[in-house]
């Protein structure tokens, strides 16, 4: 089991590295010149000839390369052209409130997900399989931003119920900032409890076909045992790795919520980033999503042995 | 039963939205990008079904228009992302040896990245028209695709039929072709419409957050994006779009549904 | 055998369907006693519907499957009409259930002494460590080395025998008073089989357990029960005492069955000794390296050391051993699908791994391969005439026509005349496998390698395939090198026999001397764990 550890951890290393490069490239294939976009339109050629030298842009690309990643190893990822914040603290404070929707809705969603899953399987075929699966399969045409409009539309327009505008940061208490999130929370939770539903069931309807699971019957255990007991820890191990592919995709996709109910998380920093040619914020952003993705199915695969012991083998 | 009225409704879905796509190539009640400001963010009545947007123009007819756009997008982003990663997952499951791990390296190096963020930063390298968001896409799914294509080989390799073709005396590429390919075509079919509706999805997504298909051309996504300061004054701009894309995916999802069923006989779901 | 004034188990007219538009009937009609300590089998194909009995005892029919008529009593209690907490409290301690895949029978995310331990808290009030104790008890009982280890380990980390015998110790130790074992060995090789099984015998005995056991292996059936229940496509057919039924069968079906056991046909002439020598394999050794991964070197394995044999003209060369035992290793290595590692594989005198691309290519229609599985060796895309005809096409000089009469020819000699366009998923297993030998035979090989060609059908089915292989053999005169770990197939089928065992071969002779007077204790060992070969040779029963 240790062995495992080691060498999955191991394995991310390489993982990291590779990412480090593609994102470095990715930025660097962006059309435009930074030098430009600092010094502005009517900036004469010399002074963006020594502004690239200044950016170290004239560099062979593996020594920019190089540079880039020992300062972003000890910490900095270089400055805002737009705001001229240091690049590093901006991403951890937009980081915070993206992390606690994701991270609530997440956990919610596994936890409705998991419950809807298993008794749709169970029941399988039933009039209760019917609703959850239908429902699920509705989620799923429905995109996240725009059950984001359409809650906002009932909730903050017609019953009035919340705030459609606005955000009050955390730091300064909890139900203060409570209203603001409530919405976006509901939508992510909504939004992807209908994938990992559908996969939960699809995972149990194959476990409760096999041996295992009569056998445990035979044995004279409650339905309620099976199915908690036995059932469920063979069919959560597929639907952890969907977790984890899940937080994933929504921290890439977060940004359509945050843009939806106007909060100023780290989607948002990257999109307006990107339109503004905002170079070291978009290399950043994406240096720091993508580490937070290896890091959390690094996590899945640690976890995975819990439920899956012939993983670790 | 029930697996049948999925299918039939999907069908129906789909069939009802290449009427409306062959219509909308050749008429629209009005012209899409006719901006009218005589009648600014009308409500839905008998001349405008869908009211007008906050330049007069007439929102059922951009909403047509929209559909065209966003399904020849995810149309050429499928067929791009399919060709390519089944040609690229056959050799890579059947060939195996050095070929196979530097696809798959690389692969998992663009793995490694949410297919968004990777979508926006490809958005950002190509631009923001129809091309650079096929392209964008089609190298975000690539990946995946190869994946699940590749694992549909190795496993197709083990069977004995294989086997039998290689005693016949068949060389490689004759049986990639011959026996590989055509027992691979069903998780390949199943993943294009999966991968189908994620482009509908995730080009919608791109353009509500600005970086997609540039205005004034309208795809159902920056159609929301512009509804979106009007929530509270003119609320029908956010439903009408937002309908679209949701009964679009729930058509191309029981499709894929009905496809998965017929492919797949052995499950009793 | 205990004579019991009541029996434990009671069954009449039991009826089930299988739930539609129209109900299909699954069991018709069963009914059956069984006393306490005594030993039932109940026989049948594929089909038959003897699972369905014991399932329904339990009351775990399949969703969708139903219980329409019938009764059904254990230890007085009406199970049919039994509420779920009498059912309950009656499964696992009343009545134990085996069933016959030991990996799919232990929940792998659970260590085994949490599933041991788990009925037994239920049914008896005990405490943690006590119920501990006596699953370290009962796993001594099954042989288990280090039962106290065993405890926190999981279940893929045991071989299947292994399994089975946690398995085995998981059920008895409720000390249930019925155990119905459903086809318990039939995934286990043929060695284990036997352990288990006695395993199984000596436990029951001990305690008392009356035993149903489900099967279609009749050499078990004859060995190990008492009496015997038979059945087909859902329908009682006779029952009786075992030796009553296997020995004088009153319906036509139970003598089908009996009658489908392998046996020699003494007509078959021996072999020229001078006859050319065909295959040669000399000194073969075959490594794999291992698996490794990116931080870890694999151990190589060595499936095959230092193995020779030789097959003649017109002979039938039976290659037997258990799984793991590097058989179909050694098939793939005779037709040159898997390169040696060392040694050296000769085909008509002339190494296969130095063959030239024309050379090559004449091997290839000379000798042909005819698989175990056949459900898979059938690309499910093609139709018969095309898989049948695939071979052909490397076959210089032979038109679209002419290739199209000799696949008929083929599909005729087989059986299966008209049968060109159909796909394999419209036909049956024995029908697909005839496909195969068809398709092997198309060419008219020199050589036929057939790995396993009866194992996954059922017997009658088996019976009718061995013989046209024979039949086929015989007019085609081709040599063959027949894989196998059933002897009693050997027995029937082939001239010489080589034992395999861990890669190297222990024995080898004509199949009078190894079948008739073992020299290695392995021979021995399987032919002791071959009950069928009793059955139907010298010493046993004749037909």
């Amino acid at each position: 089991m240790l062995g495992y550890i080691v060498r999955r951890a191991l394995l991310a290393v390489p993982t990291l590295l590779i990412v480090t490069i593609l994102v470095f490239l990715l930025v660097r294939a962006i059309p435009g010149d930074p030098a430009q976009v600092l010094l502005g339109e009517g900036a004469p050629p010399a002074a963006l000839a020594a502004m690239r030298t200044q950016l170290g842009l004239d560099q062979p690309l593996i020594a920019q390369y190089w540079l880039w990643l020992r300062q972003a190893v000890s910490g900095d990822l270089g400055h805002s052209i737009v705001t001229g914040e240091a690049v590093v603290p901006l991403i951890l404070s937009r980081f915070q409130l993206t992390a606690t929707i994701v991270l609530t809705a997440v956990l919610l969603a596994t936890v409705i997900a998991t419950t809807g899953g298993l008794i749709a399987a169970w029941r399988r075929n039933g009039h209760i399989d019917l609703a959850i699966s239908s429902t699920a399969s509705l989620i799923l045409a429905v995109p996240s931003f725009w059950l984001g409009l359409i809650l906002l539309l009932v909730f903050g327009v017609q019953l009035r119920w919340l705030p459609v505008v606005g955000y009050v940061p955390l730091s300064e208490g909890w139900s203060a900032a409570l209203a603001f999130l409530i919405l976006p929370i509901a939508t992510l939770t909504i939004s992807e409890s209908g994938v990992l539903t559908r996969m939960m069931r699809s995972s149990a309807v194959d476990v409760l076909r096999l041996d295992y699971v009569t056998h445990a019957r035979a044995k004279g255990l409650s339905e309620r045992a099976v199915l908690t007991q036995h059932v469920f820890p063979n069919a959560f191990a597929p639907t952890l790795t969907l977790v984890g592919l899940t937080l994933g995709h929504l921290l890439g996709g977060i940004a359509v919520v945050e843009t939806v109910f106007t909060l100023p998380g780290l989607g948002r920093l990257m999109v307006d980033a990107i339109l503004a040619r905002d170079y070291p914020v978009v290399q950043g952003c994406l240096l720091f999503t993508a580490l937070i993705y290896v890091g959390v199915n690094l996590a899945v695969d640690l976890l995975y042995p819990l439920f899956d012991p012939r993983v670790a083998a | 039963m029930r697996r049948g009225v999925g299918a039939w409704l999907g069908s129906a879905i789909l069939v009802m939205l290449a009427g409306v796509l062959l219509l909308g190539a050749f008429w629209t009640p009005y012209d899409p990008l006719a901006i009218d400001l005589g009648h600014v963010l009308a409500a839905p009545d008998a001349r405008h079904w869908f009211g007008t947007d906050e330049f007069g123009r007439d929102v059922a007819s951009r909403a047509m228009l929209g559909a065209r756009i966003s399904l020849t997008i995810a149309f050429e982003t499928t067929c791009l992302a399919i060709v390519l990663g089944s040609a690229l997952g056959v050799l890579s499951g059947f060939v195996r040896g050095w070929l196979d791990r530097i696809i798959m390296t690389i692969a998992d190096a663009v793995l490694a990245f949410p297919a968004m963020l990777l979508a926006l930063a490809l958005v950002a390298v190509f631009g923001g028209s129809g091309q650079a968001i096929v392209l964008a896409l089609g190298i975000a799914y690539l990946p995946a695709t190869v994946r699940v294509v590749r694992a549909a080989v190795l496993s197709i390799r083990e069977k004995e039929y294989v086997e039998a073709a290689r005693v016949a005396g068949d060389g490689p590429l004759r049986i990639m072709l011959r026996h590989v390919l055509p027992n691979a075509l069903g998780p390949i079919v199943i993943l294009s419409t999966s991968l189908f509706g994620w482009v509908i999805l995730y080009e919608s997504a791109l353009s509500f957050l600005g970086v997609g298909v540039p205005p004034p051309a309208p795809t159902w996504g920056n159609m929301l994006s512009s509804a979106r300061p009007y929530l509270e004054i003119a609320s029908w701009l956010s439903l009408a779009p937002g309908l679209c894309i949701v009964i679009t995916l729930l058509g191309v999802n029981l499709a894929g549904d009905a496809l998965r069923d017929h492919f797949d006989p052995g499950e009793r779901r | 055998m205990i004579v019991a004034a009541t029996p434990l188990v009671l069954v009449r007219g039991l009826q089930i369907v299988l739930e539609g538009k129209a109900a299909t009937p699954l069991l018709h009609d069963l009914s059956f006693d069984l006393n306490p300590g005594e030993r039932l089998a109940i026989v049948g194909e594929s089909g038959s519907g003897k699972t369905l009995a014991a399932r329904a005892l339990l009351g775990l029919l399949s969703p969708g499957v139903r219980r329409v008529a019938g009764t059904m009593t254990f230890d007085g209690v009406a199970l049919e009409t039994a509420s779920e907490a009498t059912l309950r409290s009656i499964r696992g301690a009343g009545i134990g259930m085996v069933f016959q895949e030991p990996m799919a029978s232990l929940n792998p995310a659970l260590k085994i002494g949490r599933q041991l331990c788990e009925g037994l808290r239920l049914h008896r009030q005990v405490s943690a460590s006590e119920a501990r104790m006596h699953a370290i008890a009962m796993l001594e009982r099954v042989r288990m080395t280090d039962p106290a280890g065993c405890l926190d380990r999981f279940p893929h980390q045991f071989s299947g025998g292994m399994r089975q015998r946690i398995m085995l110790a998981s059920v008895l130790l409720l000390r249930p008073r019925l155990l119905i074992a459903d086809e318990p060995t039939t995934a286990l090789d043929t060695l284990s089989q036997r352990e288990v099984l006695e395993l199984m015998m000596e436990l029951t005995r001990e305690a008392g357990t009356a035993l149903l056991l489900i099967t279609h292996d009749l050499g078990l059936v004859a060995q190990y029960t008492d009496r015997v229940v038979v059945m087909e496509k859902g329908h009682l057919i006779e029952q009786g005492s075992t030796a009553d039924v296997l020995h004088h069968p009153a319906q036509p079906y139970t003598a089908k069955l009996v009658g489908s056991l392998p046996r020699r046909d003494p007509a078959r002439p021996d072999v020229p000794v001078d006859a050319t020598e065909l295959l040669t394999l000399d000194k073969v050794s075959v490594c794999y390296p291992g698996k490794g991964g990116l931080l870890r070197r694999g151990t190589p394995r060595t499936v095959l050391d230092g193995v020779s044999l030789q097959v003649r003209s017109g002979e039938i060369v039976a290659l037997v051993g258990s799984s793991g035992s590097g058989k179909t290793t050694l098939s793939r290595a005779a037709l040159g699908l898997v390169r040696p590692s060392e040694g050296i594989v000769a085909f008509d005198s002339a190494n296969v791994a130095s063959m030239g691309k024309g050379a090559l290519r004449s091997f290839r229609r000379d000798a042909q391969l005819v698989f175990q599985d056949p459900f898979s060796s059938l690309d499910p895309r093609l139709h018969v005439h095309q898989i049948v005809g695939a071979t052909l096409k490397h076959v210089p000089n032979l038109g679209a026509s002419e290739r199209r009469a000799r696949v008929d020819q083929a599909l005729d000699e087989v059986g299966l005349a008209g049968y060109g366009m159909r796909l394999p998923h419209q036909m049956s297993g024995g029908q697909r496998q005839r496909v195969a030998i068809a398709r092997a035979i198309v060419t008219r090989p020199r050589l036929v390698v057939a790995d396993e060609p009866v194992s996954a059908l059922d017997l009658t089915v088996q019976l009718q395939v061995l013989e046209l292989f024979q039949r086929l053999q015989r007019e085609y005169g081709f040599a063959c090198l027949f894989v196998t770990h059933d002897l009693s197939v050997v027995h029937q089928v082939a001239d010489r026999v080589v034992v395999l065992h861990q890669g190297a071969i222990v024995e080898e002779g004509t199949v009078h001397a190894v079948l008739g007077a073992p020299q290695h204790d392995y021979t021995r060992a399987l032919i002791a764990a071959t009950p069928a070969l009793a059955l139907t040779t010298n010493g046993g029963m004749h037909f």
